[in-house]
């Protein structure tokens, strides 16, 4: 997974890559090259008393190390380059994919799945790319070249190199995977731990009124005790490593001086040379070393990279059309449901089941039943946040699935249960649904919304300011601006959503004279939880596990109906008693 | 800085919700920013009070130093004494070189001094025995650093573990207000991102912070032994690559600034359309949406290149301050090996040193950076530790005698804000056994009414009692166990709704537990789930209807058992059939206990025993529903607007 998204998205920067590759490949020839000029220095300067050699040689060794410093900042630059401009584009792809998902996959991975996924996941891949450009790149590179170079000044010593890396490579590749389990389980009990902290500080009036204290530091000792338990072998094996590489490196330095000096005094080895193969043993060990490091950071950016492309991969259930039918002028303001049935991938029972109904403009359809019977599910499927399962949803005389979805959203006016608003101010939130409205309009809409009283009293008016999600409002406000928005639009249809519940029954009745009017030429869903808010509306449909359970107006339904009477009588007993 | 957030209840909560939402995202994003601003000012005493922390390990921070300093000491003799093995190898070499008897004064200079025996070749039995002690000197000076590991490692993780304690029990004993009044998200990002970052910090710095440090003063010191001169020129290498990396992390620093801050407000951005997912879709926004995320992704990528690049310099920089050191070295050792005054091994032994003495450098100068960002979070951490706690005084121990319920305010004034009068002068009594309704605007004080007979807030005069005992001489947890309570707020905890429903009474049978949950509903839709009750309930509890976790709050009150019920809008979120059953199972949990409940639709109290109606704070009205329409006041004119708006 983690392969094919870094191949994906790493492709447009080949020509940065490879300028990568080269740059380190010289960077590291340079390196490399030092402790060969400083085996010169010794074997042909100080051995001969030449004092102009050395000074040649050490000028040179400068030019080289110049030449080191600028290949390593250009790699840097081209390096980084990559690791933001992949990190950029995934996160570009993983938005956009996400922007085209139904409702279903967003229900599915949970917005602050999607979010994490698209921001900390992408970060910690994105970080994985930087390191290989630095450390995966030039590792290998430094290796071999030291291995080269080793060899160069004496072959005989050879053998040192292959005993000593694989060493290595064991002893770190033994540690790292014992000390990546750890780490992973670690992060599990950090999660943990900060769940508990999450859920005792948003839920401390509850704790406090349980007097659940006692318990709740008890089930916080627990997790951090197990997170503490896992911390420590983590840290025992974190600690195990670096004395076990300096052992390996330094046993490897011991062994090459005293084989090297067998060799010296046989005559087949220069004292330079040795001196020399020293300084590439410790880059060769040390390259190793930074390559088992960048391994380590492997297996936490698969995790993410397969989150990644879990989003990646999901298509949308609700897929545009490939061709588009043009809406009927006609038959605007249509909409027509015929058997509808909606279940849930894998679920037993439907959330829908055989829905049938049409409006026209002018009339006004209600839909009232019980919390969860899917009433919100009906209205979610007309914008086809949802596509049915079974039958179909028209507008305008069309098929919603044969609808180009742009000019499907724009007959609609959706009020959502949750009426969110977004960062901005009030206008620029009034004008998402009709981008080129007037103040005038704005003014209209919020009349009919019954919020020109609150928002008139805002020092700023309609420029005043809203926070994410609208949370600087009350309920009541939000839902009185989260109606005023559907209505800047002027939409065919309009689908409030439970939209009057945090509102007074006054305010709430207000409202409805209101809409009247304004609504005259619309047709009009809204999905309601009080009796008195659907009371005048032409098709009033009673919802019961899915199905219609009794359909016609208030009056039919109160003689027709058992489960109607049964929400009137609960929610009259205030009007009778007056 | 939450010490000036608006004590205000309302603008409190608020902030609480804006500030909220960002904080799901990268938690080091706005900590980051905020670690800037003050780590200058108070580094230094905030990182003594964190190296304070591990005063309870003294023993074995002290142990640490021991090993440390004994292990990094031998590993930093091993290049000089190596050293002497190649310039035994060099002797024998040179003295091969010349016929057994040559004088001293016919050697060359570069090996003058050495124990060159001319016409011997190298000494193998000499060389072997100084790398058999070199070899003896690596193992235990590793066996050393790897026990210093294993106590550094157990020092560290305790502090941390005894941190979270701390927090923990601070969390329990912060009064209410401090919660209202710090931004919510704010303070979660204190309690686990910092907790986590100091954490991470002191795992990672600790342990090479020390060794580094401990080995550029080994190093050091066998420089000076070997050569000071050479040792004087490795020395200069530190100011310039101090001021290198500092140079370089001025820069980068406001770029990571930068970064932090972009991603941020990407993430807002993000986490805002996701969460508005359906609206953007319905109302055609899709396109604008994308084109506001990829000017933001751009700027993004923009800094966090700047700050990447910049950054990235260090090591290059390093390295080549690095290698400009070994070429001096090189050539200056050279010399000074050719005209005698140094060992072929000395300079050898100085070459590896000057490489040992550089690395830890440059590990101590990007360990900065994370200590700085571990030291802010560390203040962060500390703020909260030091934040006022809830009075304790002298424990009460008083309690009511008898069990009955009866609550009763007398003249009691409570004010969120000193200077803005909110409760005044109350007085009244709830008879045991009485439904107390409370009804009245938003913002009249209602939620406050119940908030001081939990005694989340004390009271500013007065004395409320509970059975005739003043609940301030009550210990909190025997009062707050006397009373049930379902709030607004459906707060659930992650797990199944049988440990939810259980939460109310440790240890309830499987029978009560069932009980509860019959009498209050919970049974029915419970059935109609897969797992039962054994249905874990998610994070976001995105797998119940706000009706459904309702109802297992109440069920959760109702396994209490309690003496007083509180019921804070508690039907506020369900329709309103279900509301009839609750209010039926309510009225069968009410009937012999005292209840306050606190509604918004008149419906739902009518057959209350006493009905108050609050305006600003005070009690303007109060009797039954019939009595208070019979006088035309504030009462009947609410009644009379919901009544009105429902046959409109």
């Amino acid at each position: 997974m983690l392969i094919r998204l870094l191949r994906l998205h790493l492709r447009p920067y080949r020509t940065w890559l490879a300028a990568v590759v080269v740059l380190q490949l010289v960077g590291v020839v340079a390196m490399l090259y030092l402790p060969s000029l400083n085996a010169d220095i010794i074997d042909d300067g100080i051995a001969a008393g030449d004092t102009g050699f050395i000074v040649r040689t050490g000028t040179i060794m400068l030019g080289v190390s110049v030449l080191q410093i600028l290949s390593s900042v250009a790699a840097v630059w081209f390096g980084a380059r990559t690791a933001m401009g992949f990190g950029r584009d995934v996160r570009a792809a993983v938005f956009h994919q996400v922007g085209g998902f139904s409702a279903r996959e967003v229900q599915q991975f949970g917005a602050p799945s999607l979010i994490t996924r698209s921001t900390n996941d992408v970060q910690q891949v994105q970080m994985l790319v930087l390191m290989a450009c630095t450390i995966a790149v030039s590792s290998p590179i430094l290796m071999v070249g030291g291995v080269v170079m080793a060899l160069r000044e004496d072959v005989g010593l050879g053998w040192i190199l292959a005993v000593v890396v694989p060493a290595l490579f064991v002893s770190v590749g033994f540690v790292v995977s014992r000390m990546v389990p750890s780490f992973r389980l670690m992060q599990t009990r950090i999660d943990e731990v900060n769940r508990v902290l999450r859920e005792q500080i948003t839920g401390i009036r509850v704790v406090r009124a349980f007097v659940r204290e006692p318990y709740e530091r008890e089930r916080f000792a627990t997790a951090n005790a197990e997170l503490t338990d896992v911390s420590v072998r983590a840290g025992r094996w974190m600690a195990t490593m670096f004395p076990l590489v300096m052992l390996v490196v330094n046993v490897a330095s011991v062994s090459v001086l005293w084989f090297g000096a067998q060799r010296v005094d046989s005559g087949q080895m220069q004292v330079g040379a040795l001196t020399a193969f020293l300084s590439y043993l410790m880059q060769i060990l040390m390259s190793v070393m930074m390559a088992t490091f960048l391994l380590m950071q492997v297996p936490r950016s698969a995790v993410c990279g397969d989150r990644i492309m879990a989003v990646l991969d999901t298509d949308s259930s609700v897929a545009p059309p490939t061709d588009p039918v043009p809406a009927d002028p006609a038959r605007r303001g249509w909409l027509d449901l015929d058997g509808v049935v909606f279940s849930y991938p894998g679920a037993e029972s439907p959330v829908l089941c055989d829905v049938s109904f049409s409006a026209r403009p002018g009339q006004t359809v209600a839909l009232i039943g019980s919390t969860g019977s899917g009433k919100s599910t009906l209205v979610n499927l007309v914008p086809r946040l949802f596509d049915v399962t079974d039958g179909t949803v028209a507008v305008g005389g069309t098929d919603v699935r044969r609808l180009d979805q742009d000019v499907l959203w724009d007959q609609l006016g959706l009020v959502p249960q949750k009426a969110y608003l977004f960062t901005g101010t009030i206008a620029s939130n009034l004008r998402h649904g009709k981008p080129g409205a007037t103040d005038d309009e704005l003014w209209a809409a919020l009349r009919t919304a019954q919020a020109t009283d609150f928002v008139a009293s805002l020092t700023q008016g309609l420029e005043a300011p809203v926070a994410q999600g609208g949370t600087n409002f009350s309920g009541g406000q939000r839902q009185r601006l989260a109606i005023a928005r559907a209505l800047v639009r002027r939409p065919d249809i309009y689908l409030f959503d439970d939209s009057f519940s945090a509102l007074d029954l006054a305010t709430d009745a207000r409202l409805r004279a209101a809409l009247r009017p304004t609504t005259r030429d619309a047709t009009v869903v809204i999905v309601a939880q009080r009796v008195s808010t659907i009371i005048d509306a032409d098709l009033i449909l009673v919802i019961e596990g899915g199905r219609v359970v009794g359909r016609g107006t208030h009056d039919e339904l109160l003689s027709t109906c058992e489960t109607y009477r049964q929400i009137v009588t609960s929610q009259q007993a205030v009007e009778v008693a007056a | 800085m939450s010490e000036q957030a608006p004590r205000d209840k309302s603008a409190a909560l608020a902030a609480t919700e804006r500030i909220e939402a960002p904080a799901g995202g990268p938690g080091r994003g706005p900590m980051g920013g905020g670690m800037v601003g003050q780590k200058a000012m108070t580094f230094v005493p905030s990182a003594r009070r964190l190296a304070a922390r591990m005063r309870p390990e003294r023993a074995k921070a002290l142990l640490v130093v021991t090993l440390g300093v004994v292990s990094v000491a031998l590993m930093s003799v091993g290049p000089r004494i190596l050293g002497r093995a190649t310039d035994l190898i060099f002797s024998g070499l040179v003295g091969r070189q010349f016929p057994a008897g040559t004088p001293a004064s016919e050697l060359p200079d570069a090996v003058r001094g050495q124990d060159v025996v001319p016409g011997q070749g190298v000494d193998l039995g000499a060389v072997g025995e100084v790398l058999l002690v070199v070899l003896g000197l690596y193992l235990v000076a590793s066996l050393l650093g790897w026990l210093q590991g294993f106590v550094l490692n157990a020092v560290v993780q305790n502090t941390v573990y005894r941190m979270r304690g701390e927090v923990e029990d601070k969390i329990n004993r912060l009064p209410l207000n401090y919660f209202d009044r710090s931004p919510r998200g704010e303070l979660l990002s204190r309690v686990t991102n910092d907790i986590d970052n100091v954490s991470q910090t002191l795992q990672q710095t600790m342990s090479q912070l020390l060794t580094s440090l401990m080995t550029v003063i080994a190093v050091l010191a066998m420089m000076v032994w070997i050569s000071p001169l050479l040792a004087l020129v490795a020395l200069v290498s530190v100011p310039v690559s101090l001021l290198v990396t500092r140079a370089i992390m001025k820069r980068s620093q406001g770029q990571f600034v930068a970064q932090w801050r972009r991603t941020g407000q990407l993430n807002a951005q993000i986490e805002e359309s996701f969460s508005g997912h359906a609206l953007v879709k319905v109302f055609g926004r899709q396109g604008e949406v994308e084109r506001a995320f990829a000017e933001e992704n751009d700027e993004l990528y923009r800094v966090s290149f700047g700050a990447q690049f910049v950054s990235g310099l260090i090591m290059p920089a390093m390295m080549f301050i690095g290698n400009l050191n070994y070429v001096v070295i090189a050539v200056i050792g050279g010399l000074r090996v050719a005209n005698g005054s140094l060992s072929l091994g000395e300079v050898q032994a100085f070459v590896q040193y000057t490489r040992q003495f550089t690395q830890p450098l440059t590990t101590v100068a990007s360990m900065m950076n994370l200590l700085q960002s571990g030291v802010a979070s560390a203040e962060r951490v500390f703020e909260l530790l030091d934040a006022d706690e809830e009075p304790v005084g002298v424990a009460p121990t008083a309690r009511p005698a008898a069990r009955r319920g009866e609550v009763a305010f007398e003249d009691v004034s409570f004010r969120y804000l000193a200077d803005v009068p909110l409760i005044d002068g109350l007085s009244l009594v709830a008879r045991p056994g009485q439904t107390v309704a409370i009804v009245g605007p938003t913002g009249a004080g209602k939620t406050t009414l119940v908030n001081l007979v939990m005694r989340f807030y004390d009271i500013d005069a007065g004395r409320i009692t509970l059975d005739g005992v003043s609940i301030s001489d009550m210990p909190r947890s025997a009062l707050r166990g006397q009373i049930g309570m379902v709030l607004q707020d459906t707060w659930l905890f992650a797990g199944t709704i049988r440990d939810n429903i259980a939460y109310g009474r440790p240890g309830a049978s499987e029978d009560d537990i069932m009980q509860a949950a019959r009498a209050t509903f919970v049974d029915r839709f419970v059935h109609s789930l897969p797992e039962g009750y054994d249905t874990l309930i998610d994070e976001d509890g995105s797998n119940l209807s706000a009706g459904e976790r309702q109802l297992v709050t109440i069920a959760r009150a109702f396994l209490t058992d309690p003496a007083l019920l509180i019921l804070d809008e508690a039907t506020s979120s369900v329709d309103t059939r279900t509301e009839l059953l609750l209010q039926q199972a309510m009225a069968a949990l009410r009937s012999d206990r005292t209840s306050f409940v606190i509604a918004h639709r008149l419906s739902t109290i009518r057959d209350a025993d006493l009905i108050l109606v609050m305006q600003d704070g005070r009690i303007v009205e109060q009797g039954t529903h019939d009595s208070l329409l019979a006088a035309p006041g504030a009462y009947a004119a609410l009644y009379e607007s919901q009544f009105a708006a429902a046959v409109a």
